[in-house]
């Protein structure tokens, strides 16, 4: 290893294939070629043993959990900080914003479902399934709010910080979508903010953030795996409206927020 | 639940070779992701904070320099060779396996640091190329000969001790 330092293995400049080849990393095309080299090159058939041993290796070695005093210690410290993480015992180790685009395994089902129906629908449809997918996602047992409140007083100043921007806030209770919290998400690459609301047993998820540019997405609907999205935008803002409740409710929603805004 | 703590935890665990150091690194690394979250632009929310901690563990490590962190015997410390047993299992294959497990940890803790976060984010993260790349601010070219020397140096350490 001295002069060799970085001449990964003398004799054949293709190790680093077989390597990438093994994590996945080839194309098909660039693979076959490789498999024909491969065939005829003993260095890297001695490569490709040494890169399966070191793999089955570290196969063998467990993932570090965090250990539970470690876990109350982390979270203690980090609520000195955020005081507001602690919103409920329930909610106390969960971080939901920080997982934002990353799913569970039922909600990759869900998104490769989503991304198959992309060739069919027209544009934009990448948010729109960000946004479903994310909705679903938000309505895994205890991922829905970050922070619960009934009142647009509390679930307002909440947003503030963590934002950069300021999202409008209403209550709805009287017309019958009762506001029920918020928490961050991320979408259409920024924080937004996702406002929750009730409207008899099902759930509408209303995300915010403002608009980037002179080119608006005016309005429009759509539905997506029974799911049921409306968008428009008001005052700078984008705002996505996404449920399982009948079209109809959701685009009573829609107007009472643009009625308001 | 915190749902990336775990891979924090974990790439602090085998970046810093020491629970105790481990977990300030964690606690800082946490600390920063949480302030700076706002500033978050990325798409990939496990990527940023992993960068975090291995930039928080290599300050540490610059901050220590001199001191070397040495880990103890593995099985003694705090238990932690226990907590790898599974309750169902054979005592007696735990125990085996729990030994066979110490050894290519000391093993892989013996890499240079480099080489160590790199296969660390490889093989137990199933992180990209590219994600390396990024978490680790490397060229890819120079992330994978890393990988291939860290991979080689283990798989020939562990061939002389007869592991493998």
């Amino acid at each position: 290893m001295s002069a060799k330092a970085n001449d990964p293995m003398p004799g054949c400049d293709k190790v680093l294939l077989v390597q990438a080849e093994l994590d996945g990393e080839l194309g098909a095309a660039e693979a076959a070629a490789l498999e024909l080299h491969r065939a005829g090159c003993e260095i890297c058939q001695q490569a490709q043993a040494e890169l399966l041993r070191a793999r089955g290796l570290m196969r063998g070695e467990p993932y570090e959990t965090t250990p539970d005093a470690v876990r109350a210690r982390v979270m203690a410290r980090l609520q000195l900080v955020e005081p507001r993480l602690q919103a409920s015992p329930a909610r106390r180790w969960r971080w939901d914003w920080l997982r934002a685009p990353s799913i569970g395994f039922g909600l990759g089902a869900a998104c490769a479902a989503a991304i198959s129906l992309l060739v069919l629908l027209p544009e934009r449809n990448d948010l729109t399934d960000a946004i479903v997918a994310d909705h679903i996602r938000a309505l895994q047992p205890g991922h829905l709010e970050d922070v619960v409140s009934t009142d647009q007083h509390t679930v307002k100043p909440w947003f503030d910080g963590r934002l950069d921007f300021a999202p409008p806030v209403k209550d709805f209770a009287a017309d019958g979508f009762p506001l029920k919290g918020g928490r961050l998400d991320y979408l259409d690459g920024r924080p937004v903010a996702a406002l929750v609301y009730q409207r008899d047993k099902h759930l509408i998820d209303l995300y915010v953030w403002p608009t980037s540019g002179a080119i608006l997405h005016l309005s429009g609907d759509t539905a997506i795996q029974g799911y049921n999205v409306v968008h428009w935008t008001a005052d700078g803002m984008n705002f996505w409206a996404v449920s399982d409740v009948e079209r109809g409710q959701l685009d009573d929603f829609a107007a009472l927020w643009r009625k308001g805004s | 639940m915190l749902p990336h703590l775990d891979a924090a935890y974990n790439l602090a665990r085998w970046l810093m070779r020491d629970g105790d150091a481990a977990e300030d690194v964690l606690q800082e690394a946490m600390v920063r992701a949480l302030t700076y979250f706002a500033s978050f632009k990325g798409v990939n929310p496990r990527a940023w904070l992993l960068q975090i901690v291995r930039n928080t563990a290599y300050g540490s490590m610059a901050l220590n320099r001199g001191i070397e962190i040495v880990p103890i015997a593995e099985e003694s410390e705090d238990g932690a060779g226990a907590e790898l047993v599974s309750a169902a299992e054979d005592p007696e294959v735990a125990l085996l396996r729990t030994r066979e497990t110490s050894h290519v940890r000391a093993l892989v803790a013996a890499l240079p640091v480099e080489l160590r976060e790199t296969l660390v984010l490889r093989e137990f993260e199933e992180f990209s190329y590219k994600e390396i790349a990024e978490a680790t601010q490397t060229p890819i070219g120079t992330v994978m000969s890393r990988l291939w020397r860290a991979r080689q140096l283990l798989a020939r350490a562990a061939h002389e001790k007869g592991l493998a």
